[in-house]
């Protein structure tokens, strides 16, 4: 059995993360270099995962290159992205805010 | 084998196409040269600059696109009090042995009887360009760029490097590539700079994108749009590390910027960032800024490889719209031209990708319409810059 699920592509040998290179539910069972859980929450396509714990303050690298430090500590397995993750050179804009003020609002509406 | 033919420039240049172009020099001349162009759309595109200032950049660009081997002959519809040299443009394209005809909203009699005006010279125009010949043209003619845009993180193990391997085909047959955006290769300065020519040139790409690093420092936000982040990309040096797939493995030949036409065969880095300090705003306000450059530089078309799913176009070159997620192609395939989502899935290699990419860009260039061609996409967007020139490290002989 592989140590890995085969829906989590590792790119080169030094990463530690996973892209999900297919959609995986929140609660699915996985399988990270050798752990078995459900995963944490829903993995879309592209996204990332921690291959082992990552510790806040450490570079995350994938394609065998540094790509951010993260800013908290990250369990193996668990989602890596801009909660977790700050780029070393500019910030990372996002409308995640703005999504959920707007999700929120439309929510109140309806009631 | 597909067999390639192409327009003879008068520069001794092919073309691939054998557009009308109908340029506005003003955006208060925009909304006639729209509707001068609108009823031979397919043909005759829209290109423009909107400001009434003038820029040597804009000025230098609008020279270079209307002598672009894809355009056939040329309509300049100028408002009448813009700042834009307009004599100069005009007598550029006379010079290269193209049709150009300026017309002047108010000296034509306004906007009705400047679009009348207009439409019948590119009825006619037309006409006499159906009469040319195409000519045999060989795949070391061509001048290829390449763009990716509405990234994801399926873009870097996909559509870039399957890019990449079409790009690497290319150069070895003897093309010019062109790949760019300095800001989204921040991050990859030091591998990309291992692959240049000669050392001098590796300080030259270095230079250039820690310049892009300060650029977009200073306007406090990367090249990274908040739907890359939707699709799983956390960072703009992971952005970065996914796009510079997309220049393949070849070695770098050198440094252009803007305009600047690759001197022969190789892949080139284009610098889009402007030197010195920071002003007019962001490098490229969106993808077709980055593509309209590289047409400057004389590429034919471009290869835009798109994760979230960009439907652009572009005026006056075509566009080969290269699929990266899987799931995307399915929502808008009629969109794409290439389903690199497949390398994902495990149902294709990264080779035969490359292969299919490369198939289609000899077929592109042999007249076949592109999706987003058949669907009318011309997009076309130029704004305010300003460059040094290059210096004789960035082209080493």
């Amino acid at each position: 059995m592989s140590e890995t699920d085969p829906r989590l592509l590792l790119l080169s040998p030094d990463d530690n993360v996973l892209v999900a290179r297919a959609p995986i539910a929140a609660g699915e069972p996985i399988r990270v270099e050798g752990l078995e859980l459900p995963a944490a929450t829903a993995f879309s396509l592209g996204h990332k995962l921690a291959r082992r714990p990552i510790r806040a303050g450490e570079a995350i690298v994938k394609y065998g290159a540094v790509i951010g430090t993260a800013t908290a500590d990250i369990p193996q397995g668990a989602h890596v992205h801009t909660h977790n993750v700050r780029s070393n050179y500019t910030a990372t804009h996002t409308l995640e805010e703005a999504r959920t003020a707007y999700e929120a609002a439309r929510e109140v509406g309806k009631t | 084998m597909t067999e390639l033919t192409g327009y003879l420039r008068a520069d001794g240049r092919k073309g691939i196409r054998n557009r009308v172009a109908v340029a506005y020099l003003v955006e208060c001349a925009h909304h006639v040269a729209r509707e001068i162009a609108w009823p031979r759309r397919d043909e005759a595109h829209v290109i423009g600059f909107p400001g009434c200032f003038p820029n040597a950049y804009a000025q230098g660009m609008m020279e270079r696109l209307c002598t672009h081997p894809n355009v056939g002959a040329v309509l300049l519809v100028s408002l009448g009090c813009e700042s834009f040299n307009r004599f100069q443009l005009e007598s550029v394209i006379r010079a290269s042995g193209r049709p150009v005809e300026t017309l002047v909203i108010q000296r034509s009699g306004g906007t009705a009887a400047t679009i009348a005006r207009g439409q019948a010279w590119v009825e006619a125009t037309l006409a006499e360009l159906s009469t040319q010949k195409r000519v045999p043209m060989e795949v070391s003619e061509l001048v290829v760029g390449t763009v990716c845009g509405g990234s994801d993180g399926t873009s870097g193990i996909s559509g870039n490097p399957a890019a990449g391997r079409a790009f690497d085909r290319l150069v070895e047959a003897g093309a010019a590539c062109i790949f760019e955006e300095t800001g989204e290769l921040i991050g990859c300065e030091e591998i990309m700079a291992t692959r240049a020519v000669t050392p001098e040139l590796a300080g030259i790409l270095r230079g250039s994108v820690a310049k892009a690093a300060r650029y977009y420092a200073t306007l406090g936000f990367g090249s990274f749009a908040a739907g890359n982040a939707d699709g799983g990309l956390t960072t703009i040096e992971e952005k970065s590390l996914g796009a510079y797939a997309k220049s393949g493995q070849s070695r770098i030949s050198g440094l252009i910027k803007p305009g600047d036409i690759p001197p022969k065969g190789g892949l080139y880095l284009m610098d889009v960032v402007p030197d010195g300090e920071v002003r007019f705003g962001f490098p490229n306000i969106s993808d077709n800024a980055e593509i309209v450059e590289m047409m400057a530089s004389g590429a034919h078309m471009t290869l835009f490889v798109t994760g979230r799913g960009s439907v652009v176009g572009s005026a006056l070159a075509p566009v080969i719209k290269i699929a990266a997620n899987p799931e995307m192609y399915r929502r808008l395939s009629a969109d794409m031209d290439v389903n690199a989502g497949r390398i994902i899935e495990g149902t294709a290699s990264v080779d035969e990708i490359g292969q299919e990419i490369y198939d289609l860009v000899l077929a592109a260039a042999a007249g076949r319409q592109t999706a987003s061609e058949a669907m009318g996409h011309a997009e076309f967007i130029l704004t305010y810059k300003s460059f040094e020139p290059i210096g004789p490290a960035c082209l080493p002989v």
